[in-house]
């Protein structure tokens, strides 16, 4: 069972084996290298866990399940397992973008060994919704054409595949890892992936988090905007929000010291 | 500038003088700012800080708008998400992407499709100071490449298409089960070549010839596809009618034999018909006739493995063939089987499945029912053949119903 999940998600485990587990999971469009400047910051104390979502990186694609991986639930149920797995109690549940969302329904799901739980760039919708006035950045349109974008790149797709190293010369090691894999994914799997989260509607599962919560807010993050960030913190009852200077969307690779830092205070306060 | 007039150079032309003078003439500002392709720099976390005039052309927007917003405001929603979930995070990692395909917003709600490829320039530290942006016009490349994505859809379409009628097909050619024959425990078992797009050759029908009569016939049409389907049918639906007719197994090949000589004199097949008569004793009489086929084995109760049936000529091939009818009996116990080539000619890497292999496959397989036996034949053979079946593969067996006799 255990080496069964691992293999299946790519699991890779750091840390002192009996310290608390820190789970990360990347987000829609990466893989587990989204974590490569924040998650060695927390080896020394902390027994870290990264991993593939099915479908990207180096998980094993033959477990990719259309139907069940159509839900954000399915990816939980995923997460879910690997905690089981790999026996982890009081885990510091890490999700950045969707993976927030899919963190926080784990912790719904797995309340029993779910500890704390960092969302960075939370959405719970993606989508507005004029009906109850909630503001999601985007319209059905929107994702349609994200969706057509994805299509457009899929002839060019084993170009970007291919080998591209450049600059590195001096971090050969570096480069063999990039020649692997990088944000690789099926370009099917990438669309249903981009279905499964743009169009989804969590909004009723924040309530039912129940353990203590970060939220990272980036600034000028365009596909989690502030006033979503918000919307969160709002929902769950008694987390904590953290506007970060960094801006975009991945501050776990554009400033990777102000995400740790955050993260550091939020545990080092429980 | 100096140009070497030497009496060894080849004379200059005036097209060589114009072009040289050009050169000189394009000073680093007009090549950038004049370029063939856009360029954009900004800093690492997307800010525009320059762009050319080739770029703010093409979006028609002025300098002062572009310098200082992000780049990402001059892509649709859809490609920004795309850009933020994806390209970004690739930039940071790899330091560059190349030739992603988004759209450009210009005035007006006008949109460019490009292809943009962008390299971050590093610090000796390490850390990325300016991502040069390279962008060029894909108008037309990206109409083209849609007809290609349509192409690729219509062809997976047709191709699923395809699927769906060898499908149906096949299962007009073959019966969905075998009607039950009272005293009698029958088995088959089919597995079209390769993945299923082509309708295969092998056939095989349990059809009931008369009160207390059944002939269970197994075939082989040569060729694949439409002509073989075509073939197959007419295999099928004339022993299907010639079936209460004909007085024996072989005077029903007889009329598949005329049948195929008069409709497709180049095509022909083999054939093995096994008219099955239970008797009273619980014993089952069979009457072996075999048409250029195989002929089948017989299991016998103590374990020996025998070859019965007498070798006839190919139905359809030519006009004087002969056949003969070779009656047998099946006492409780034991097993008669049949096949076609796709099982014996199974190829992998350990040669061809052959008869020895049959013969194995069959005494281990001899204790179950009959459609166990058929099942365990193909798959034996599949297995041979690491699991992809070159041939059709088709099997049939029948043996005394066990039971008080």
């Amino acid at each position: 069972m255990v080496a069964l999940v691992e293999a299946r998600s790519n699991v890779r485990v750091h840390g002192p084996p009996a310290a608390r587990p820190m789970v990360f999971a990347h987000g829609y469009g990466c893989d587990q290298n989204m974590w490569r400047f924040v998650e060695p910051a927390f080896r020394a104390d902390h027994r870290t866990v990264l991993f593939d979502h099915l479908g990207a990186g180096g998980s094993d694609l033959s477990a990719y399940d259309p139907e069940r991986h159509a839900r954000l639930e399915g990816y939980a149920e995923d997460v879910a397992e690997i905690l089981v797995a790999l026996d982890l109690h009081d885990v510091v549940l890490v999700g950045h973008s969707v993976s927030a969302m899919i963190s926080a329904l784990v912790a719904g799901r797995a309340p029993d060994r779910v500890g704390a739980l960092v969302m960075i760039g939370p959405s719970p919708r993606y989508l507005d919704d004029p009906g109850t006035g909630y503001v999601g950045g985007f319209s059905e349109a929107d994702i349609e054409g994200l969706l057509e974008s994805l299509e457009s790149n899929y002839l060019g797709w084993a170009t970007a595949m291919a080998p591209v190293i450049m600059g590195n010369p001096d971090r050969p090691a570096l480069g063999a890892e990039l020649t692997e894999s990088f944000c690789r994914t099926d370009p099917e799997i990438q669309k249903r992936f981009a279905r499964a989260t743009f169009l989804a509607d969590n909004r009723a599962d924040l309530a039912h988090v129940a353990v203590p919560t970060l939220i990272l807010q980036c600034s000028e993050d365009i596909i989690a905007p502030g006033v979503v960030g918000a919307y969160v913190h709002e929902q769950i009852p008694g987390s904590t929000l953290v506007q970060l200077s960094a801006t975009g969307h991945c501050p776990n690779l554009s400033a990777p010291e102000e995400t740790v830092e955050a993260i550091r205070r939020f545990l080092g306060g429980q | 500038m100096t140009i070497d007039d030497s009496a060894t150079a080849a004379p200059m032309t005036a097209a060589d003088v114009a072009f040289l003078a050009a050169l000189v003439d394009d000073d680093p500002a007009v090549l950038y700012e004049q370029a063939p392709c856009g360029y954009l720099s900004m800093l690492p976390d997307g800010v525009v800080v320059k762009v050319n005039q080739t770029l703010l052309s093409w979006v028609d927007r002025r300098r002062e708008e572009l310098v200082g917003g992000r780049f990402v405001d001059l892509l649709p929603p859809g490609d920004r998400i795309f850009y933020e979930a994806h390209l970004a995070p690739l930039l940071r990692l790899q330091g560059q992407v190349r030739e992603f395909a988004v759209e450009l917003l210009a005035r007006d709600e006008r949109r460019l499709p490009v292809l943009v490829t962008a390299q971050a320039v590093r610090a000796a530290d390490g850390e990325i100071t300016v991502v040069r942006v390279a962008v060029f016009d894909a108008t037309e490349r990206r109409s083209y490449e849609r007809e290609l994505v349509r192409a690729r859809q219509q062809a997976e379409a047709a191709e699923a298409r395809a699927m769906e009628l060898a499908r149906t097909l096949q299962t007009t050619l073959l019966p969905l089960e075998l009607d039950p024959v009272p005293g009698v425990d029958v088995g088959a078992a089919y597995r079209p070549a390769g993945d299923g797009t082509e309708v295969g050759g092998d056939f095989y029908d349990l059809i009931e010839a008369g009160p207390g009569q059944w002939t269970f016939a197994i075939g082989d049409v040569c060729g694949k596809g439409a002509r073989a389907a075509l073939l197959t049918a007419l295999a099928r639906f004339t022993l299907r009618s010639s079936a209460r007719r004909a007085r024996s197994p072989r005077a029903m090949l007889a009329e598949l034999h005329e049948a195929l000589l008069r409709e497709h004199p180049d095509q022909f097949c083999t054939a093995l018909l096994l008219g099955i008569e239970p008797m009273a004793d619980g014993a089952v009489g069979v009457v072996v006739t075999s048409g250029g086929h195989p002929l089948p084995l017989r299991h016998r109760g103590g374990g020996t493995i025998e070859e019965v049936g007498r070798p006839g000529g190919i139905v359809g091939l030519v006009s004087h063939s002969r056949t003969f009818d070779v009656p047998v009996t099946l006492a409780p116990g034991d097993l008669l089987v049949a096949w076609t080539d796709g099982i014996t000619e199974a190829k992998g890497s350990a040669g061809v499945f052959g008869e020895e292999r049959l013969r194995a496959a069959v005494r281990e397989a001899a204790s179950g029912t009959a459609q166990e036996v058929a099942d365990h034949l193909v798959e034996a053979a599949l297995a041979h053949q690491g699991g992809h079946a070159r041939d059709d593969i088709a099997v049939i067996a029948l043996r005394p119903a066990p039971g008080p006799a």
